[in-house]
């Protein structure tokens, strides 16, 4: 299952200051869509207010709707647990959780569910969910073992197989690539290239040729100055963006003449 | 002959060495503090278990007279760890993760502000007000649960009892529980409570996923650290118990702990006597309870040391 989202009027605030506004745009489903900008230009926390992560800290705070198949994310009934049931999240710093070993953490998800799983339906459950996210072969022989011990990649890969355990609709992914070397960066923009065949995938990177690689649809944010609020400047197919954008602005940024 | 690398920063390495022999002494002076108060106790009862006129070794008399005191001091520590540490646990987390940031620090002052309350002052509290209070308490118990040996005995009509003596001490190592376990709460990676609540945890289920696998050795490390501050409470104890036999009643006066017995004991006994290395060798007993305490929670401690947050 994936869904498509339709974000309206958006903006987002950390207390009083406004940090993102008037975002208007649709991602499509089963696409990968990828967001760019410099540093504080509030990609991020736009990211994260599309699975309510954005109001975990204090004082935080969304104006506009958020439609996750036509249904509003933030409708005063809804309960920000079910629609992070619903859009997964994969994190800058791979977080597995320490104290568990890989299987556990594959699992983790459906503990939460309160879900009784049989032996041979939670081992089914690892075995699908790491090798969609390509990380079986190396673990299969280690699954009691503590995720801690696996290499900064593999963690990723680890925390992706623990996100697509759950079946989400949406996977939000916070520059997933940034603490990995080249190969290891490698291998989970292969992973975003699968997993877009059953998911809505929404990536935010500061590498320009990653969003090239593995989106079909780019948006460009940009701020003004400091103390303002970021904004959506572009938003088009990724070989627009990249070879004929329409603004100024984003014509420096990927041509590397930002400044 | 002086080349760029032979030379080196004089100042710098002489900071160094002063420092490290500062660290180093510090280090050994508490090993030698411990060293010589084991040795000072080891030395001083010898009395109480060898005395020529009584023929030898007298381990059994001693061993008759230590047994229900080593009892009673734990089962009063027993009580006091059992109330304390869930309620210590609880407003740590208050603290840390439920309460409004305005709220969170006053809170965390009033706590520790029961720490400042001296000792004795918490026995009179016990003695005069705790135990009367927990009368009609001991009568019901003894009503409807007299069939538990805990609740069998008469019950105590001035309330001066192990279990009174229990709560007073559950109340007197409630701060320190509270303020290591808050601060070790305090310190888990954001990255593991967004793990949990990423995945659809509620703020409970991401507190038992992230917080306490995190804050496990902290907490068994403040509880440790109640612990030894129960076993060695003198003054509360010693004010609220009225002492008396072992007895597996909790609510009838008699039992007495060894820090009590000491403190009751010690200005009565003559310089160089038997009692006195009696008593000295009850202190040395309890000296090694303390140590076999915190041997084990530093066991519990690193037994899954690969599965710990620290890496």
């Amino acid at each position: 299952m994936s869904k498509r989202v339709d974000v309206i009027d958006l903006n987002v605030y950390y207390g009083d200051f406004l940090a993102v506004e008037g975002i208007n745009m649709s991602i499509d489903a089963q696409a990968v869509t990828a967001f760019i900008g410099p540093s504080g230009c509030g990609k991020t926390t736009f990211l994260r207010s599309l699975n309510r992560m954005h109001e975990v800290l204090p004082g935080a705070r969304v104006k506009g709707q958020l439609l996750l198949d036509g249904e509003d994310i933030y409708d005063p009934g809804v309960d920000p647990v079910t629609v992070r049931t619903q859009v997964g999240m994969v994190f800058q710093r791979p977080n597995p959780f320490p104290t568990m070993t890989i299987r556990e953490n594959v699992l983790a998800g459906y503990k939460l569910n309160g879900a009784r799983l049989s032996k041979s339906e939670s081992e089914e459950i690892v075995e699908t969910s790491l090798r969609s996210a390509n990380l079986w072969n190396e673990v299969k022989d280690r699954l009691d073992r503590p995720g801690s011990g696996l290499s900064g990649g593999q963690q990723q890969r680890l925390c992706i197989a623990r996100t697509i355990a759950v079946k989400p609709d949406v996977i939000l992914m916070d520059e997933p690539c940034s603490a990995l070397d080249p190969i290891s960066t490698l291998a989970i923009e292969d992973l975003i290239g699968e997993l877009q065949q059953d998911y809505t995938v929404i990536i935010v990177t500061h590498n320009m040729q990653q969003a090239a690689r593995v989106s079909q649809k780019t948006a460009f944010f940009n701020i003004a100055g400091t103390g303002k609020p970021g904004k959506l400047i572009e938003y088009s197919d990724t070989t627009a963006i990249f070879n004929t954008p329409q603004e100024k602005s984003t014509e420096d940024y990927v041509s590397g003449r930002f400044g | 002959m002086t080349s760029s690398l032979t030379q080196s920063d004089k100042r710098g390495v002489a900071g160094d060495r002063v420092f490290s022999a500062l660290t180093l002494s510090a280090g050994v002076l508490i090993l030698l503090t411990l060293a010589f108060v084991a040795l000072f106790l080891t030395v001083n009862s010898r009395d109480a278990v060898y005395q020529e006129d009584q023929g030898g070794w007298i381990l059994t008399a001693f061993l008759d007279y230590a047994y229900p005191l080593v009892i009673g001091t734990l089962i009063a520590s027993f009580i006091a760890l059992i109330l304390a540490a869930p309620i210590a646990v609880g407003v740590a987390l208050y603290i840390s993760h439920y309460a409004p940031p305005r709220f969170s620090k006053s809170i965390g002052y009033v706590i520790d502000l029961l720490a400042a309350i001296p000792s004795v002052v918490y026995g009179a509290w016990g003695m005069s007000f705790l135990g009367p209070a927990l009368i009609p308490v001991y009568g019901w118990l003894h009503e409807n649960l007299g069939f538990i040996p805990l609740f069998a005995g008469d019950p105590s009509q001035t309330g001066r009892t192990i279990f009174t003596a229990g709560v007073v001490l559950g109340v007197m190592i409630l701060p320190i529980i509270t303020s290591v376990c808050r601060e070790i709460f305090i310190q888990t990676p954001k990255l593991h409570e967004e793990a949990a609540l990423a995945l659809g945890a509620t703020r409970w289920e991401m507190i038992k996923m992230s917080v306490f696998p995190f804050a496990r050795a902290g907490i068994i490390s403040g509880i440790m650290l109640g612990l030894g501050r129960a076993l060695g409470e003198t003054m509360a104890v010693a004010l609220v118990l009225s002492p008396g036999m072992l007895t597996a009643s909790l609510i009838s006066s008699g039992n007495s702990t060894i820090p009590a017995e000491i403190a009751l004991g010690f200005p009565e006994a003559p310089p160089g006597s038997e009692r006195q290395a009696q008593l000295i060798a009850i202190g040395l007993v309890l000296f090694l309870i303390t140590l076999l305490v915190n041997m084990t929670a530093r066991w519990i401690v690193s037994r899954h040391k690969e599965f710990s947050g620290a890496n």
